[in-house]
């Protein structure tokens, strides 16, 4: 996976028992029962672990959403003023302005039911039912185009039967990608002839939209 | 229906307008923050004469049951960029590192991201559950996190996004904005690794979901290695409790890694054998290079550094001379070894001096003093670490990377000095 996990094999191994002569069983806590880990556990995973049982339509969703998310995401969830877009953006990511949405970005579909859950209607979190939730992500998977039957029904049976388009479009962390010292000993003295200034900050005064491409650059 | 950011734009332009008015104008010595406080000096205070707090008494005790800052500091504050985000709940604002020294930021400076607003916990219904693949699933109050062995450890902590702006080029003036999403403060707390143990991990355990318990139920994942072995669920930072923006009563503390999986208001703790790949692990915080490709699970906060005075928001207003500069640097690989500062763009180099303790994932504090001739300077500093990193430039990421990743831009900034002592954020060749 990364070079962290490499060197950290090797410590995880001596923490545990190191782990356990600090601390190991102190009687403190209480057991949870299942219901209080049921109230909680929201979480769902792309094998499709924590799904609830449930079900919804295309056309449920469009109502639900209509309701609840076009406010800020659009009716179509092309995105009301700056909120964010949650559809479109198909073979932008290599260009300059990149639009990252479930269906040109988003890996799995596990990730939309889990987020909208436990995040949105944004200011009014985990208020939503299982049905509604597979409902809106069912009109979520019509909107950018993964399915195309606008009869189409999402349920916890065949969740994890949808492949997101751009599944395969993440590699894993491959830093250090600029030389360390043993490979380019950094100069110290006359590294250079000339230096000039090839980029400047925006001054007071100049129209934000004069250069485009830095306006804006979200931090999300 | 895709649309581009053409809205944005729109809206973004009276609020940056706005935030360049409140004192970043590049160079302009009047306009910037900080400035202010360089006021004409009151005779009346100078010797010979004997100011009036030389004569008579003082307020007296608990004038000021939680003392603050003096009034003259009034400048020194967190800032946001207005243009940066749709909401104030799901926003940033930033450290104001021109206006700090030394290694620790105060709790009140220490800059706040939240997703969905700062979430009010009172202490005695805070719950912490672990649950997943344990022997026993648990629930845990403050109180009982307090009667684990404690530690305290003095770590940085950066938002992956730190410096995002700039990846297109430089944007905005001041240290505040294009570095200001670090801080670096003592917790206080308990090792993770008691916790999982008190429930017991299941051998297949390789995976942990943190998750917050805020109106965004922050989740993220992390592999068990790393949750056995330096993570931290705490409760104070710098000997008092949590701030409320930073989490209160308790958050998640993973030392060197990127902001965002340092959870707070930490709720749950869900172990698991495979990722998650929530959406803070996906649609954000993944890096996306020119291929079209992005990067995933980049946890690590690589060596930075950043000269934090002179800057464009810490001008040089005492004309040449003797001049001292200062700044932070830091490596969520371990401990920063050395830091090197040119004054004419990369031409020579001199090793700066790092004064305080020098401690693996903290902040280490540099200082270059020299005699300024009044001309023209261009300041760099590069950080390098135990690992034998060494801080790229901003041209050598891009070229590897492209200008979309967003996070995770560690690349050497350059102020521009100018005789008049303002300072401006640009690139050089
Ligand atoms: C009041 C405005 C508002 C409403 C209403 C709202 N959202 Fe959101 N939504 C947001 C904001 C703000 C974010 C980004 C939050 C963040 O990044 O922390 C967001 C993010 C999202 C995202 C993730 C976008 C991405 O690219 O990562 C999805 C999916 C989403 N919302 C779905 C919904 C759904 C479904 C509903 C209705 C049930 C809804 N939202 C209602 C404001 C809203």
């Amino acid at each position: 996976m990364s070079r962290f996990l490499k060197v950290l094999t090797v410590a995880a191994g001596v923490s545990l028992v190191a782990g356990a002569a600090g601390a190991g069983k102190l009687g403190l806590g209480t057991e949870a029962t299942p219901e209080e880990i049921a109230g909680w556990n929201i979480d769902v995973r792309p094998d499709g672990q924590g799904l609830p049982e449930g079900r919804g339509t295309v056309a449920e969703g469009e109502v639900v959403f209509a309701e609840q998310c076009a406010v800020c995401h659009g009716d179509f969830a092309e995105g009301a003023g700056r909120w964010p877009v949650l559809a479109g953006g198909w073979d932008t990511l290599k260009s300059q302005h990149p639009v990252k949405t479930i269906g040109s970005y988003w890996p799995y579909l596990s990730t939309v039911y889990d987020y909208i859950y436990r995040s949105m209607p944004f200011g009014n979190a985990q208020s939503l039912t299982p049905d509604q939730t597979y409902a809106i992500v069912a009109y979520l998977l019509y909107m950018n185009d993964v399915v195309t039957d606008d009869e189409f029904e999402l349920s916890n049976e065949n969740f994890t039967s949808i492949r997101m388009p751009n599944e395969d479009g993440f590699i894993e962390d491959d830093r250090p990608d600029t030389p360390l010292v043993s490979e380019v000993e950094p100069c110290m003295t006359d590294c250079k002839d000339e230096v000039k200034i090839t980029k400047r900050a925006r001054i007071l005064d100049v129209t934000p939209d004069e250069d485009g491409d830095t306006a804006g650059i979200s931090v999300d | 229906m895709s649309k581009s950011d053409t809205p944005e734009k729109g809206i973004a332009s009276p609020s940056r307008r706005n935030l360049l008015k409140a004192g970043l104008a590049a160079g302009g010595l009047a306009a910037t923050a900080g400035f202010a406080r360089a006021a004409e000096p009151d005779p009346y205070n100078l010797p010979p004469n004997v100011a009036d707090w030389s004569r008579y008494l003082g307020v007296g005790v608990d004038n000021a049951p939680y003392g603050m800052p003096s009034e003259h500091e009034s400048e020194v504050v967190r800032r946001s960029v207005e243009w940066l985000t749709a909401s104030r709940e799901s926003s940033i604002n930033f450290t104001p590192l021109h206006d700090l020294d030394g290694i620790i930021t105060p709790n009140g400076l220490c800059f706040e991201r939240h997703h969905g607003g700062v979430a009010e916990m009172n202490p005695t219904d805070y719950r912490l559950m672990i649950n997943g693949l344990v022997d026993k699933p648990l629930i845990f109050t403050l109180e009982d996190l307090k009667r684990f062995p404690r530690e305290n450890r003095l770590y940085f902590l950066e938002c992956a996004a730190n410096s995002g702006m700039e990846w297109r080029g430089a944007q905005l003036n001041g240290c505040q904005f294009t570095h200001g999403m670090v801080h670096c403060v003592m917790y206080t707390g308990v090792p993770l690794k008691y916790i999982l143990e008190e429930a017991g991990l299941k051998t297949n355990a390789k995976w942990i979901m943190p998750e917050g318990g805020d109106a965004a139920g922050m989740n993220r994942s992390v592999p068990i290695e790393k949750a056995l072995d330096d993570c931290m669920v705490a409760f104070k930072m710098n000997g008092e409790a949590l701030r409320p923006e930073q989490g209160y009563p308790a958050r998640l503390v993973v030392p060197g890694w990127e902001g965002n999986m340092w959870v707070k208001w930490l709720r749950r703790i869900e172990v698991g054998d495979q990722p998650w790949h929530a959406r803070e692990e996906t649609s954000k915080y993944t890096d996306l290079l020119a291929s079209g490709k992005a990067r995933r699970f980049t946890w690590v906060m690589d060596a930075k550094s950043v000269i934090t005075n002179p800057s464009p928001q810490a001008p040089i207003t005492h004309g040449k001379g003797q001049t001292v500069l200062t700044g932070l640097a830091w490596s969520g690989n371990g401990r920063v070894t050395r830091v090197d500062v040119t004054l004419d763009g990369g031409k020579n180099w001199h090793q700066a001096r790092i004064d305080g303790p020098s401690l693996p994932k903290a902040l280490h504090r540099f200082y270059f003093e020299f005699d300024w001739d009044g001309s023209d300077l261009l300041l760099q500093s590069r950080a390098y670490d135990d690992t034998g990193y060494v801080q790229p430039t901003k041209d050598e990421l891009r070229a590897v990377r492209g200008e979309n990743s967003i996070y995770h831009n560690n690349g050497i900034q350059t102020w521009h000095v100018m005789a008049n002592g303002g300072v401006e954020n640009v690139e050089i060749s």
